[in-house]
């Protein structure tokens, strides 16, 4: 039987990891393109940083955000958690044909308005449609430019055992938000998306923390259960943290609870994880909740010696479990 | 997070009553997914003394659906006129030879709906296409698929019909103490399901067997507080049905739900996974909705397609095999390459152990 993409394979999770080392690593560079991390760097051009994502959210307007607003977060983000200053970007839309232009505007002013937040400069892009039903609304690529701040970029590869786990916000906004705001399910909460630009944020935690922050990544698709396992595999360490010290979002656990989602797994649009050296933690996490997308940060757990790539969870009963990366795909297009 | 400390200092309080009143070894079994989930994701067995062991049984609805029925699941999705409407959870259990996953990335017309009243309400929107709902699920789902069987009735709905998989059950609870192949000295009853059914059906577990049946929420005080009421009544020898899921479980339970079920279906001998066939286990449609049964409708031949041959899925469900036993487990099956639908199923005992458990592994 002829093998074929699912939506698994879309999901953030194992089945997508398998996809990209399989099908779509071999073609990348051998020693730039192949470390999975959420933008490169660029040797020969020292200091540029480089990225690229592509978004197809549905519904495309919903609480918290858009499109839009997403297509530029989710790009300066990338560029953030690599320690770079975002700096220009590329868009490209792919419409469908009969889509109400008024949705296309409401996209366009979230972008600028984004960019103007972000600092980010709109430089280039492209404009396609596409026939009803070879696409579903509008689909948008956008592609980042950004400069390194200093010499050495955070990297999912530095983590190292005794490294501290912060985290910026309470898990599960976005995805919890995508989910009601799609109206299959009767969630009473309002839950509004956590989408938001964190290369400000970003900018106050390297200062304070300097060489000792070791990595930074965002928790987007498979949410913090994705972001953790990679961090712990790649790096070579064991990763464990603790329910208890987890900043809390009271509607998101609600829904997560009744919907019967585990809210590490659960996206996120606003938030990184940083794992830094152990005397830096404090100053760091002072940067952080002085910084408006970093209010409820907190210390969330600590890498450990190995065995190399497990995640654990210590549970507020004080028992442990694995935090395992998604599978299948629970939530697709939520981004 | 005072309440949090106070909730766990009360779990650490009831595993140690657990602790005291366990004397000699003794084997519970849980027969609800939703628990076993739980139970993983709480790391509940680290707070259970060493001689309590906690099985998991036939609880999980998409795990005891025979390779049969998920097959004629598949037979309807490879129809060009039929769109399939499903719960998630089925998506991605293998049939005999493949899964609706590889079926809708082939073109086959696959809807994922939260609810049955979702996939009427398509149907009705695209009342051009035949749209069958697969309906599996204990007596906790039964009752609104049969809410929508009715409602497809007074609305007309001709293009809609339901696969009718539904299970009992209390039936799999005797067969599994008739059949004596594994120890069990208590249920942990399922909630959700009592809810509906109330007490009464497990009197007659209690009485026949003398084995005590105790209904348990979701949380871990829910939970150890129910093994707890179970570890007491055996070192009582006693066998008596208790209610410790009050705030949701009225001992009556929902005789409306129940009412509607009774109108649609009628019970019927039903083929589990690992079990066989279990006599008076199973839901079918009754002759009045016979228009609305896909099997009738489809013509539908029965099957006695088996599992994966290294897969053990019947042994753990029949509590037999834990899933860590399995040499498939973590191996040959994993999420991404499931050889049974244990460990693909969000209720699956093998997806819970895979999912939470697997720190020795
Ligand atoms: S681990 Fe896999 S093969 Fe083994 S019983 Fe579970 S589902 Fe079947």
């Amino acid at each position: 039987m002829a093998e074929r993409i699912t939506l698994a394979h879309g999901g953030g999770g194992v089945q997508m990891q398998e996809l990209i080392r399989r099908e779509l690593l071999p073609a990348c560079d051998e020693t730039l393109g192949r470390a999975l991390e959420d933008a490169a760097l660029l040797p020969g051009a020292e200091r540029i940083v480089l990225t690229t994502d592509s978004y197809v959210v549905r519904p495309a307007v919903f609480p918290g955000g858009d499109l839009g607003r997403l297509a530029v977060c989710g790009t300066v983000n990338d560029l953030a958690m690599r320690g770079a200053q975002p700096a220009y970007l590329s868009l490209g839309l792919i419409v469908e044909e009969g889509t109400e232009i008024e949705l296309l505007r409401t996209v366009m002013r979230s972008v600028q308005k984004t960019c103007v937040e972000t600092g980010v400069k709109l430089v280039t892009g492209d404009f396609k449609v596409v026939e009803k039903h070879s696409g579903d609304g509008i689909f948008a690529n956008t592609t980042g430019v950004g400069f390194l701040r200093s010499r050495s970029a955070p990297s999912v590869s530095r983590a190292r055992p005794g490294d501290k786990v912060l985290l910026n916000g309470p898990l599960g906004q976005h995805g919890v938000a995508i989910l009601a705001a799609r109206g299959e399910l009767t969630l009473q909460a309002t839950v509004e998306s956590d989408c938001a630009p964190l290369s400000d944020l970003v900018e106050a935690l390297l200062e304070a923390g300097g060489d000792g922050v070791h990595t930074l990544h965002d928790p987007t698709r498979g949410g913090l259960a994705a972001a953790l396992n990679e961090i712990a595999q790649t790096a070579g360490v064991a990763v464990e943290v603790s329910e208890r010290n987890f900043p809390r979002d009271p509607g998101v656990e609600g829904a997560c609870d009744l919907l019967g989602l585990d809210r590490l797994q659960v996206a996120n649009e606003g938030k990184l994880v940083a794992l830094v050296a152990p005397e830096v933690a404090e100053p760091v996490l002072e940067a952080m909740r002085g910084h408006a997308s970093g209010r409820q940060a907190a210390l969330i757990g600590e890498a450990l010696e190995g065995p190399a790539g497990r995640v654990t969870l210590r549970t507020v009963l004080g028992t442990r479990r694995i935090v395992d990366s998604p599978s299948g795909e629970l939530l697709p297009r939520i981004c | 997070m005072p309440e949090e400390v106070a909730l766990a200092k009360e779990v650490r309080a009831l595993a140690r009553q657990i602790a005291r009143a366990v004397k000699k070894p003794v084997q519970f079994m849980e027969v609800c997914g939703t628990h076993a989930h739980a139970v993983g994701r709480l790391g509940l067995r680290q707070l259970l003394p060493e001689k309590l062991t906690l099985l998991s049984g036939p609880g999980c609805p998409v795990c005891v659906t025979p390779t049969g029925e998920i097959d004629w699941a598949l037979e309807l999705a490879a129809t060009p006129e039929i769109t399939v409407a499903t719960f998630g959870d089925m998506i991605r259990v293998p049939g005999s030879r493949q899964s609706l996953a590889d079926l809708r990335a082939q073109g086959a017309n696959i809807q994922v709906v939260y609810s049955p009243m979702q996939a009427l309400e398509l149907a009705v929107e695209h009342s051009d296409r035949q749209w069958v709902f697969i309906g599996v699920g204990f007596e906790t789902t039964a009752p609104t698929v049969a809410a929508t069987i009715q409602t497809a009735a007074r609305q007309g709905a001709d293009n809609f019909s339901v696969l009718c998989c539904h299970k009992l059950i209390p039936p799999a609870m005797r067969a599994l103490l008739a059949a004596g192949e594994v120890r069990i000295d208590g249920f942990l009853a399922p909630g959700h399901v009592s809810a509906i059914l109330g007490l009464e059906p497990y009197q007659a577990v209690a009485d026949e067997y003398h084995v005590p049946c105790v209904v348990a929420g979701f949380e871990a005080h829910d939970i150890l507080r129910a093994l707890l009421a179970l570890a007491r009544q055996v070192r009582e020898k006693r066998a008596a049905v208790e209610n410790e899921y009050e705030r949701t479980v009225r001992p009556e339970g929902n005789p409306l739900a129940r009412a509607v079920m009774e109108e649609v279906f009628e019970i019927v001998d039903a083929r589990w996974r690992g079990l066989g066939v279990l006599p008076q286990s199973g839901y079918a449609l009754r002759e009045k909705y016979a228009r609305f049964d896909a099997v009738r409708r489809y013509g539908l031949r029965p099957s006695n397609a088996g599992e994966h041959p290294l897969c053990h899925c019947g042994e753990v469900l029949r509590g037999v095999r834990r899933p860590l036993d399995c040499p498939a487990f973590a191996d040959a099956c994993t999420p991404e390459h499931p050889l049974g639908p244990c460990m693909v199923s969000s209720e699956g005992a093998c997806a819970a152990s895979y999912r939470y458990e697997r720190i020795g592994k």
